[in-house]
């Protein structure tokens, strides 16, 4: 996708901008702990988690809110690559 | 067609001659007669460009970069303060990969206030990713213009450019200059071709947010085409002398070979050093003048090749980074191994004279201690 100069020749293309690599931290979920209250998807501010518990990678940035908010301590944060 | 022009009318015929599309100035002393006379060519129907008439050389720029990724040629020019005022759009030009010419009439930065001649100004934007190139008359103004065209819309470079002309002493001071016909300059320089321009048809776009997974990648390419350049330099330098005869390098080495004293200079003062050098050959002693025309990219090889057998070399600069002195002769000390004294000199005007060049060959062939500052022409109470 890089070009000479940065140019972006495809518009609309910001999509393509993934946030998660920002991330330095990435949470883990045990969905065996996990007691479906919804705090996780409530809190978390990317609106990165689904119903289903399942965390988007490519925009979650790893601010480690859905950890901390968890009751049953869930989520793990462990340094991300 | 030989004229007896100076600095800034050859600058402005060169221009011409190139038939940029945009031309935004702001007139500021001593650039201003540049933008006077494109001015006029432009009423006259002479050159076929948009003239903007902008309210700052902040502004000069971004049109310079706005019409540059419009995918046309541009032109503009400033000094001193002016050149300050651009310094955030030098890096956006440089980093949209923006093959704008600038010409810059070398002139003093306040405090205090100076409309004189040094080199502070251009030497201050080194890190922009521009190339720069230092005249030392009035007819190296004019090729270098046309030349840094050639060189910046090159496709491997894709740098903008800045042709320095030292204030007042080039820029109004008249001498003969041959001014090319507009078919050999059709001949060297075609019309610019972009890789990449806006288009309503085909929307893109320039300059956008990056975040750390391409920043890195940009600023690199960046690198590897300044250092490209100089190939491409000396490519477009030996095109020119075939159409032109007029010979250039990234630097002219004037009398080195067997010398035991090299002079390292840049722009205007080389003519009063090539003077000095001759006259001292006349009475045997072996000096040489190193002239550096291409600041950036820098010519390290080339300046090391021809000074590497010398006993001394006297580095002088007409610029000063307080707190560790000249710009030219700690980039020649940082990048080789050679015994360098740097004098700062001609700041704000400062007359230099032939006898302070012979003065400043004197003290490095005696010179104890190649670390010191040595200041030139200061009156000491």
């Amino acid at each position: 996708m890089t070009s000479i100069g940065a140019a972006v020749k495809e518009p609309g293309s910001s999509k393509h901008n993934k946030t998660g690599s920002w991330r330095t931290f990435k949470p883990i979920l045990d969905k065996e702990k996990c007691i479906d209250c919804e705090n996780c998807i409530l809190f978390c501010p990317e609106g990165c988690i689904n119903k289903d518990y399942d965390i988007d990678y490519d925009y979650c940035k790893g601010c480690g809110i859905c950890a901390e908010e968890c009751p049953v301590k869930a989520i793990k944060m462990e340094r991300d690559k | 067609m030989i004229k007896v022009i100076s600095a800034n009318r050859a600058i402005a015929e060169a221009v011409k001659l190139a038939k940029p599309n945009v031309v935004p100035v702001f007139p500021i002393t001593p650039q201003t007669s540049i933008s006077e006379y494109l001015a006029k060519f432009v009423a006259d129907g002479d050159l076929n460009a948009e003239y903007i008439r902008v309210e700052s050389e902040h502004s000069a720029i971004s049109a310079a970069v706005g019409a540059s990724g419009a995918g046309v040629r541009t032109f503009t020019a400033t000094s001193s303060q002016g050149l300050a005022l651009m310094h955030e759009i030098l890096f956006v030009a440089a980093g949209m990969r923006n093959p704008i010419v600038m010409a810059n009439a070398n002139r003093a930065l306040s405090a205090p206030l100076s409309i004189w001649n040094d080199q502070q100004d251009s030497i201050s934007e080194r890190d922009t990713g521009w190339m720069q190139f230092f005249a030392e008359n009035a007819q190296e103004a004019l090729d270098f213009v046309i030349q840094a065209y050639k060189i910046s819309e090159n496709k491997e470079v894709l740098l903008p450019s800045m042709v320095c002309v030292d204030g007042f002493i080039l820029t109004h001071t008249v001498e003969p200059v041959d001014i090319p016909s507009q078919e050999d300059v059709d001949r060297f320089l075609p019309p610019y071709q972009p890789l990449t321009y806006l288009d309503p048809e085909e929307p893109m776009s320039l300059g956008t947010f990056t975040d750390p997974d391409y920043y890195m990648e940009a600023r690199y390419d960046m690198e590897v085409a300044m250092e490209g350049s100089k190939n491409i330099i000396r490519e477009v330098n030996k095109e020119f002398e075939e159409i032109f005869g007029r010979k250039y390098d990234l630097i002219e080495n004037y009398k080195c070979e067997d010398a035991e004293i090299i002079i390292v200079a840049m722009g205007s003062i080389c003519g009063t050093i090539k003077d000095v050098v001759d006259n001292l050959r006349h009475n045997g002693e072996k000096v040489g003048l190193l002239k550096v025309i291409a600041f950036r990219p820098f010519p390290k090889e080339e300046i090391y090749e021809a000074v590497k057998n010398a006993h001394r070399i006297a580095v002088l600069d007409k610029n000063i980074s307080f707190g560790i002195g000249g710009v030219l002769v700690n980039e020649i000390k940082a990048k080789m191994d050679v015994d360098a004294s740097g004098f700062i000199l001609g700041l704000g005007g400062r007359d230099v004279s032939p006898e302070d060049i012979i003065n400043i060959i004197n003290q490095t062939r005696n010179s104890t201690d190649s670390g010191k500052i040595n200041w030139i022409g200061l009156k000491e109470e």
